[in-house]
């Protein structure tokens, strides 16, 4: 059995598909019994589901940004 | 039909993400799709003046980003473009963009609404993620947002990946946390 803190590790690593099937498996065992990792694994999925929607489609600040100044580089000397 | 004013200087803030969404679905490449998104931009402004007022500046906008889009498939793709007929309705600079506007249809938007949901769940990951230490923020973002291998960022920042993965943890739970009251 691992302890919550392993468990929490490998919750992280599997939802950047960096955990292996192992892991994976002695993750799952453990949630059968632990109600709290349980909880937090369901967190920790909707937080990367949260994220990628907004990813997938949005621009981040800072590349909106590096679009911004190389525009406003342009309008400058437009006017 | 009304007359529609154009306005560079908001065109950023106004567009870039309608942009990048309709840019995004078509060649799937972040990077790709900000080039061009930014050269739109660029296109946008140095072809102003045949901007007619026909049509609202975003659909304006978007038929030179169409534009944008179907060069970038010429391109990667010249090999087998020699072999096809090319068409070119402008092949001056003085008339780029004038024949779009008629051409591009502004049709109904029925992704509006997930559209503004989308910005408001982006803003709130923003301000989420500026409440972080810097480094646990700078850490998240470069792991999931930029999605840079593990072994990079320890390199680049010089740390150890349990140290990463221990930042990240903690990163995630404050940013769950701090998202939990309106996302989840």
């Amino acid at each position: 059995m691992i302890s919550c803190e392993e468990s929490g590790h490998i919750c992280d690593k599997s939802q950047y598909h960096e955990a292996t099937l192992w892991e994976k498996v002695k993750f799952k065992f453990h949630t059968l019994f632990c109600a709290m990792c349980k909880q937090h694994s369901k967190n920790n999925t909707k937080l990367t589901a949260l994220i990628d929607k907004v990813k997938a489609k949005n621009l981040t600040s800072s590349e909106k940004n590096s679009i911004k100044s190389a525009f406003n580089k342009e309008l400058d000397k437009h006017q | 039909m009304p007359n529609h004013k154009i306005d560079p200087n908001k065109w950023i803030d106004l567009y870039s993400d309608y942009l990048f969404n309709y840019t995004i679905t078509r060649v799937n490449d972040r990077v790709i799709a900000q080039d061009l998104v930014s050269e739109t931009f660029l296109a946008g402004l140095k072809s102003m003046k045949n901007f007619k007022g026909e049509a609202s500046e975003r659909t304006w906008l978007v038929s030179i980003l169409k534009r944008k889009v179907i060069d970038y498939y010429r391109k990667i793709n010249s090999n087998k473009g020699k072999a096809e007929v090319r068409m070119s309705y402008n092949s001056d600079n003085e008339t780029e963009g004038d024949w779009l506007e008629e051409r591009v249809a502004d049709p109904f938007d029925k992704t509006a609404e997930d559209q503004i949901e989308n910005t408001e769940l982006a803003d709130a990951i923003d301000s989420c993620l500026s409440k972080l230490p810097k480094k646990q923020a700078k850490i998240f973002e470069m792991k999931t947002i930029l999605n840079y291998e593990t072994e990079t960022i320890c390199n680049e920042l010089e740390i150890t990946s349990s140290n990463l993965w221990v930042i990240i943890h903690r990163a995630r739970v404050s940013m769950a946390d701090c998202l939990q009251n309106n996302w989840f």
